[in-house]
């Protein structure tokens, strides 16, 4: 942990430079950074402002308008809590099994939004940078002129992103706010027709899947002083891990690594995670810091997403996403990997593993099926755990004898990886930017170190397009010195963290 | 029992002495829209959505008896927008949140701001805090969205005999409350075989643990606008 650059110890006589987006829905980021007369970087935070209000709003709620409610939450990956949502109240309803047509359409629903994440993430807000360079053109840096410069690539960004759209109205019936996962099971399964649309689909789907795996492992091996350095530093990971060992981003028992790969818990039912995991906070922070309770508040902190999760399991069930996984385990070394840009690497692979399992589920006749819901001993009290697209997702719940909410604890991916994302930031400030003018170019790449790990507020780009900007410079009085800001139609010089 | 017409928007409508010009349109399968009239209770006339012009006069359908030879008035322009600013006054007196309610697609007063294409609630929400009422085994009331219709208010008092729910307070403090001492539901003699548990336009009067077992696509609304299915209710009680 570089501790020295969280706090400086003078503050008061250094300059402050915020990278400030201003975003609606999920949260608010911004990187502050504190320099001297030299630009010495002497203090680097990164903010995120979490949206907690939905722990409060959900109280006195019946717990099955939960799964629905709760895709309020996020305008990214509303799935993903609609299933964590549907796990913790599948315990509150006693249906610890679900039949098999409802635990497989849930399956599908799950790896048809981490197919439609991933995309969107890598083709629309990586590529520009990946592509173009970290301080190429602005005005060409975006995925216009991805769509300009490297058509098929853009195309194929959004038709596997249209794709997972798909799946997930077919299953929840609509594309956003959907209702098919329910307590206890789903509401609706598959009819031949829609199953037979998807069929059609689905083995262009795979194989623009590995042309996005081998891309990105192209743009690895071209520069490996970069892609293996940019912001790295060792680390923690946990994430849940599927019976056997394999990769599951829909259930699974948590398991966590030491920075060298060595096991640190394994086969742990989330039920009791918060046996496990603490959460610290910072004053200068709105969101807190989860640490694991054994190793404390100063090592305990770890990663989750693609990087932990392809790193965490034994191997992957699918066949050309296993041959993936073991070509990046032996790039490495066999020891594991902590570039922050190993990311993309990895959550490309991830979204071949999912286009796999999407064409396996496709074949399975349970989609088909009628028996959709179960029930079982009623509880008072149930977690859900989810692979969500950026991370292990846990969702917390006490509902009464009435049928109402009295509790609610959510700790959300981006959550996981906060320590982890100020670290980043940090390696790359006192990287790049120590003793330097600053650019739009340099700002950059702090954006490219918090983007590798898509967290969740560079949601509001998704759903804006471009975000609307502001950097300001001040002096150690506090004086404004300059400023730059980028509107939203992206005219003016800026920069974007996203 | 004599007979006569009236036109409804240029149509001539056939009526019943004794008929209002809202169960002779309904009879001639013709939609005035509506929310507190019910077809198996008296009209009430409180929601005004059902608001015509008789001869250039602007009265409630659901209790003005039809006449021979009246003009009536229904689908123009203006009276539709006053009918919009109507619905969003409910939507805004109280919480709709329709992504997350399990009324969605079975409700009629989304229904029928849909019917009427109300595009935004353009008012300032009240945002009022009301508890949900679940102390009932099997059912729960949320009050959040409640819009004074008085259904279940006749329906229990009319058809079951109870008078299990009342209104109480004046003008913008008008709220439902349930006959219990304690103001719970578990407290009241309501039952599920009442008909006061089927007839709530909204989505205040739930079975518990059954929202949204019914998938997107198979919903009332989502097969048929509400002026082809206005009482989808009617079925079910
Ligand atoms: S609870 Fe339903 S039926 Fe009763 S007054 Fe309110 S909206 Fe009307
Ligand atoms: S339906 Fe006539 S006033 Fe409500």
């Amino acid at each position: 942990m570089i501790e020295n650059l969280e706090t400086a110890n003078n503050p008061e006589k250094l300059r402050r430079v915020a990278i400030d987006p201003i975003s609606r829905v999920e949260g608010h980021g911004k990187v502050t950074i504190l320099l001297d007369e030299q630009n010495k970087v002497h203090q680097v935070r990164l903010h995120i402002v979490e949206f907690r209000g939905f722990e409060k709003f959900i109280q006195g709620r019946p717990y099955w308008e939960v799964p629905v409610m709760v895709q309020r939450l996020c305008g990214i990956c509303p799935v993903s809590h609609h299933l964590a949502a549907s796990k913790a109240m599948d315990i509150i309803v006693g249906a610890r099994h679900l039949t098999p047509t409802a635990e497989k359409l849930r399956r599908l629903m799950h790896y048809g939004q981490i197919l439609q994440s991933h995309a969107l993430h890598f083709f629309h807000l990586s590529s520009p940078d990946l592509l173009f360079g970290f301080d190429s053109d602005v005005s060409q840096r975006n995925i216009v002129g991805v769509a300009a410069k490297y058509p098929e690539v853009a195309k194929k960004g959004v038709l596997l992103r249209k794709f997972g759209q798909e799946i997930i109205r077919h299953t929840a019936g609509k594309r956003v706010h959907g209702t098919g996962s329910v307590p206890g099971g789903v509401n609706k399964s598959l009819t031949v027709a829609e199953r037979d649309a998807l069929l059609k689909d689905i083995y262009q789907i795979v194989a623009w899947s590995r042309e996005a795996v081998a891309m990105v492992k192209d743009l690895h091996n071209q520069n490996p002083g970069l892609y293996n350095s940019f912001g790295t530093f060792r680390a923690n990971m946990m994430s849940i891990v599927g019976n056997e060992g394999g990769l599951d981003l829909y259930h699974g028992k948590l398991r966590g690594r030491d920075e060298n790969g060595k096991l640190l818990f394994d086969g742990v039912d989330y039920q009791g995670y918060s046996d496990l995991i603490a959460e610290a906070v910072k004053p200068w922070s709105y969101m807190k810091f989860p640490y694991l309770k054994s190793l404390g508040e100063k090592q305990g902190w770890y990663r989750v997403g693609p990087l932990a999760r392809v790193q965490n399991c034994d191997f992957i069930p699918t066949p050309l996403a296993e041959i993936e996984r073991r070509e990046f385990v032996d790039y490495c070394g066999g020891t594991p990997m902590h570039a922050p840009l190993g990311y993309h690497w990895t959550r490309m692979i991830e979204m071949l593993f999912a286009a796999e399992m999407i064409k396996d589920l496709l074949h399975d006749d349970d989609l088909l099926g009628s028996d959709l819901m179960v029930t079982g001993p009623r509880e008072l009290e149930g977690v859900g755990v989810i692979e969500a697209p950026r991370g292990t997702l846990i969702h917390h719940y006490r509902v009464d004898e009435d049928d109402l909410v009295t509790m609610c604890n959510l700790i959300v991916s981006t959550t996981h990886n906060n320590q982890a994302m100020n670290e980043a930031v940090r390696h790359v400030a006192k990287r790049y930017l120590n003793g330097r003018e600053l650019t739009e170019g340099l700002l950059n790449h702090i954006e490219v170190a918090v983007r590798a790990y898509d967290p969740c507020l560079s949601c509001a780009t998704h759903a804006l397009g471009k975000m609307p900007l502001e950097v300001e410079l001040l002096d150690a009085e506090g004086m404004l010195l300059d400023r730059m800001t980028r509107g939203s139609d992206e005219s003016t010089s800026g920069c974007r963290i996203t | 029992m004599s007979e006569g017409n009236f036109t409804l928007d240029g149509e001539d409508i056939p009526f019943q002495e004794g008929q209002t010009i809202m169960q002779a349109a309904m009879a001639a399968g013709k939609y005035i829209p509506h929310l507190c009239y019910h077809p198996e209770f008296k009209p009430h006339g409180s929601c005004k959505l059902c608001t015509v012009r008789v001869n250039g006069r602007a009265t409630a359908s659901c209790t003005q008896r039809a006449a021979s030879g009246a003009v009536v008035e229904s689908n123009t322009h203006a009276i539709n927008d006053e009918r919009r600013a109507l619905l969003q006054m409910l939507f805004v007196e109280g919480n709709h949140f329709c992504p997350s309610c399990e009324k969605s697609g079975n409700c009629q007063l989304q229904a029928t701001a849909y019917e009427l294409g109300m595009m935004s609630p353009h008012y300032d929400h009240f945002f009022p805090n009301r508890p949900v009422d679940a102390s009932h085994p099997e059912y729960l009331l949320d009050f959040n969205r409640c819009i004074l219709c008085s259904l279940c208010i006749r329906a229990s008092r009319d058809v079951d005999g109870k008078n299990v729910f009342a209104l109480s307070g004046r003008g913008i403090k008008t709220r439902l409350i349930v006959n219990a001492k304690s103001g719970r539901l578990a407290d009241t003699n309501f039952s599920e075989a009442d008909k006061a548990a089927h007839v709530c336009p909204v989505g205040v009067i739930l079975k518990k643990r059954k929202g949204f077992a019914q998938p997107i696509g198979g919903r009332t609304f989502d097969l048929n606008p509400i002026s082809a299915t206005p009482h989808p209710t009617i079925k079910e009680g």
